[in-house]
């Protein structure tokens, strides 16, 4: 496509030596870029690298300790986001800010100045709707909206106020890869109008596809600023996490000759309005081998793995676990006969936030003797919570460190950490590299590598396609509630799960 | 006036206070707080009216001042609740627990003293109707204006700009504030509103309803009038039902004490608020989506945290 950047031109926004420090860490240290009118630019960095900080700070939602910003040339003094709307900069987050309970014409109105007029709103919804390519309906409540369709009513809502510096905050984790060309397409028609936007990712294929400038940061710093439709993936890598991407070790499998795991025209209800009924599920799990369950939340995900695990009941099918029939059973009971569980949620599901590691390690480690006649044993819990930290690696400050205390890919290491330790025969493993950095991803798909691999059958759900395809022996898709068949490892392409995602593939 | 037309006249004005507080607890509550202190705030605003009525100060002071009582009440409640981010339950209770304290020790010297209650509206030509005159024109005014507050509320609600933004607070304060609404002033304005309102109530009680002073009472309205909210699923017009269904027990129980019902009368009181909790259990068995409660509920917020 053609760009209309113009090295000559006043940027849209220069930022200059922005600093930023919080207690005990430096989130931004001398950041310094700028975005010429009508650029992508991406912020490329790692979770923890300080892309959010220095977000807020563009946004006005939070000030730097020194630096300064310019905008159109001009010196921003005193900044909030009241007045970053004022200059037109958008932000589109990455956890939506819509409220369910309303339309999407009474949320954009909510962000409009003026009289409330929704019949004439939902005219202009639509004609701009039109004008980008966006599919949105101003009448429809919220809460029935997928996720691809409310970030595009997100973006519509930035739109509506002619913005002229747009932010997309990691807009990708939501969306299946047919949605990601989608959106791709709109930002490009944004941007052609003049409008800069700022991409914050950490995903390289993504920047590369799109982005005319990528700004790299690491530990708070700017480590490079490049064209990435022209630098390699290695260097981008580099930059990012200072060593190229780590690989994992994916030795071939060796299958029991017996499932391990099986189930049988599994349905169940839906979760909430969010949720998705499932559909005559039926899976095998052999020991040795990793199966995966691709597609978008909120397409009968949490249903299925709270049926495995036992938290919920499924009102039709069978499952077998080790050859024994476990439909009726608990989740004590199934994790009794070997079946271990790291759901999606860490705090409050996986963990509880305000108890020590150790108090943790007893909540899933009463199959292994950990409680005895109904008592906790807290010395052996403790040096089993000391052995996974170590073992793990895991940053904290000791079995009595509030799991409330760690972050998101820290405590991630320990519940993992935590489940193997049970050395488990079934392992259903949800999500399990979500916001955790690239170094300690790979350290983490590892482990699940190596469990299968001493016998164990694995099931992982994962909305990160590239995840799936570098850990899987073989991969279904869950699309609303129903299961593809699978695709295996040579085969699975992200175009073709893709298919399957979108529900094209469900014909043949 | 025959028996059936005393009995839903009756039934309004009995109806008519706690309809007032639910309706203000339910835009308080829409708005992601939880004020628990409606009986001390009923009470409150109950006394101050008939201290100023019995002062001579005229009716419409009364009301007045009773709302002015309740919403001052409020006031401190605020305060605690979104300035010093106190527990909203553990506020809301000592609230409750202070105002009925309070209006018992402003009443020590109301004695039997009785005041001229609200007169009604005489409404020519309307009111003359046979059977809908002396049933739909003969109520006060009061009575008109909080019946017209069950539109008027729901209409702000779901249909006006800055109720939209008031639910939104109410849903997530977190988001509203980061579009840029004051979440703390709107909070506030609510609270307050929802005060004034259970203080009319209160005042509506003790000036027109009763007529003379009786220390708590509200006999458990407010808590009625909580509930009420609760179980109308936060809409106008299941609270209006509601208190209209607590109103009709309250007045048929009263002349089931008269006619001589072979009951206990602790049992025939107890009658319409065991009445009212059963029926809005039942119907708030069957709940659409998105009318809910709000999902910030009693939860503080703390800007930029």
């Amino acid at each position: 496509m053609a760009t209309a950047i113009d090295e000559g031109m006043t940027p849209r926004l220069e930022l200059r030596d922005i600093s930023k420090a919080y207690p005990g860490v430096v989130a931004n240290d001398a950041i310094t870029l700028s975005v010429a009118p009508g650029e992508i630019h991406a912020i490329l960095g790692e979770n923890g690298a300080g892309k959010s900080t220095l977000m807020k700070i563009i946004y006005g939602a939070t000030s730097p300790d020194r630096g300064e910003i310019r905008y159109d040339g001009r010196v921003l003094g005193h900044h909030s986001p009241a007045q970053a709307r004022a200059l037109g900069i958008e932000m589109v987050y990455q956890h939506f800010s819509l409220f369910e309970t309303a339309t999407v014409a009474e949320n954009i109105a909510l962000c409009l100045p003026g009289r409330m007029d929704l019949p004439a709103l939902s005219a202009r919804i639509a004609e701009t709707a039109a004008r980008y390519g966006l599919s949105v309906e101003p009448g429809r409540l919220v809460a029935d909206l997928s996720m691809g369709e409310r970030q595009q009513v997100e973006i519509l809502r930035c739109l509506m106020r002619d913005p002229r510096l747009l932010i997309l905050d990691e807009p990708t984790s939501v969306l299946a890869p047919q949605a990601v060309e989608q959106l791709f397409t709109v930002l490009r028609r944004i941007a052609a109008g003049g409008c800069s936007i700022i991409y914050i990712s950490h995903k390289l294929d993504e920047v590369r596809a799109l982005c005319q400038r990528a700004t790299v940061l690491r530990g708070g710093r700017v480590t490079g600023s490049t064209d990435p439709r022209t630098a390699s993936a290695h260097d981008l890598a580099v930059m990012m996490i200072g060593s190229d991407l780590p690989v994992t070790d994916h030795p071939p499998a060796s299958l029991t000759p017996a499932p391990l795991l099986s189930v049988q025209g599994l349905s169940g209800r839906p979760f909430g309005a969010q949720g998705r009924a499932l559909d005559g599920i039926a899976l095998d799990l052999f020991g040795g081998e990793i199966v995966g369950i691709a597609g978008v939340s909120g397409n009968g995900q949490s249903e299925l793995a709270a049926c495995l695990s036992g938290e919920a009941a499924a009102p039709a099918g069978r499952m077998a676990l080790l050859g024994q029939d476990m439909t009726g059973l608990r989740a004590d009971q199934r994790r009794r006969r070997g079946l271990a569980y790291v759901p999606e949620e860490r705090l409050g599901r996986g963990a509880v936030p305000g108890h020590t590691l150790t108090q943790n390690t007893l909540l899933t480690g009463y199959t292994a003797g950990l409680v005895r006649h109904g008592l906790a044993r807290y010395a052996q819990a403790r040096a089993r919570a000391a052995a996974i930290i170590s073992r793990f690696s895991v940053k904290a400050e000791g079995p009595q460190a509030l799991a409330s205390s760690l972050s998101g890919g820290n405590l991630q290491k320990f519940i993992l950490g935590r489940e193997l330790a049970l050395d488990p025969k079934v392992l259903i493993v949800a999500q399990p590299t979500w916001g955790v950095d690239v170094g300690a991803a790979a350290f983490i798909r590892q482990r699940i590598i190596d469990q299968s691999r001493r016998g164990a059958a694995v099931l992982v759900f994962s909305e990160e396609l590239e995840e799936l395809i570098e850990i899987c022996d073989r991969i279904h898709v869950l699309s609303e509630g129903r299961l593809s068949p699978s695709i295996p490892r040579g085969e699975a392409t992200k175009s073709r799960l893709g298919s399957y995602m979108t529900g094209v593939g469900r014909m043949h | 006036m025959d028996l059936a037309t005393a009995i839903f006249v009756g039934t309004i004005a009995a109806a008519t206070p706690m309809l007032l507080a639910a309706l203000g607890e339910l835009v308080v509550e829409k708005s992601g707080v939880l004020n628990l202190g409606l009986e001390g705030m009923m009470l409150i605003g109950a006394a101050v009216a008939f201290w100023l009525a019995i002062s001579g100060w005229g009716l419409p002071l009364a009301f007045v001042g009773g709302a002015l009582a309740g919403m001052l009440a409020s006031g401190l409640f605020a305060l605690l609740a979104l300035v010093f981010l106190a527990n909203q339950y553990a506020t809301g209770l000592a609230l409750a627990i202070f105002g009925t304290g309070l209006s018992a020790m402003i009443g020590m010297g109301f004695g039997s003293q009785p005041v001229a209650t609200l007169k009604p509206l005489a409404i020519p030509l309307l009111g003359d109707i046979p059977l809908l005159g002396p049933l739909l024109f003969r109520f006060d005014i009061v009575v008109y204006l909080t019946l017209a507050m069950v539109p008027a509320v729901w209409w702000w609600l779901t249909r006006s700009k800055s109720g939209l933004i008031l639910r939104t607070i109410g849903e997530s304060p977190e988001n509203a504030h980061a579009i840029g609404y004051p979440v703390r002033r709107i909070r506030l304005a609510a609270i307050l509103f929802g005060g004034a309102m259970a203080g009319l109530g209160g005042a509506y009680l003790s000036v027109a309803y009763v007529g003379i002073w009786v220390e708590n009472m509200t006999a458990g309205r407010g808590w009625i009038a909580l509930s009420l909210v609760v179980f109308a699923a936060w809409r106008p017009w299941r609270a209006l039902a509601g208190a209209v269904l607590f109103g009709g027990f309250t007045i048929l129980q009263l002349h089931g004490q008269i006619l001589g019902l072979p009951l206990p009368s602790e049992a025939l009181s107890a009658l319409p608020y065991l009445a009212t909790i059963v029926a809005l259990v039942l119907i708030s068995q069957k709940r659409r989506r998105g009318m809910e409660v709000p999902a910030s509920l009693a939860r503080p917020f703390r800007p930029g945290a």
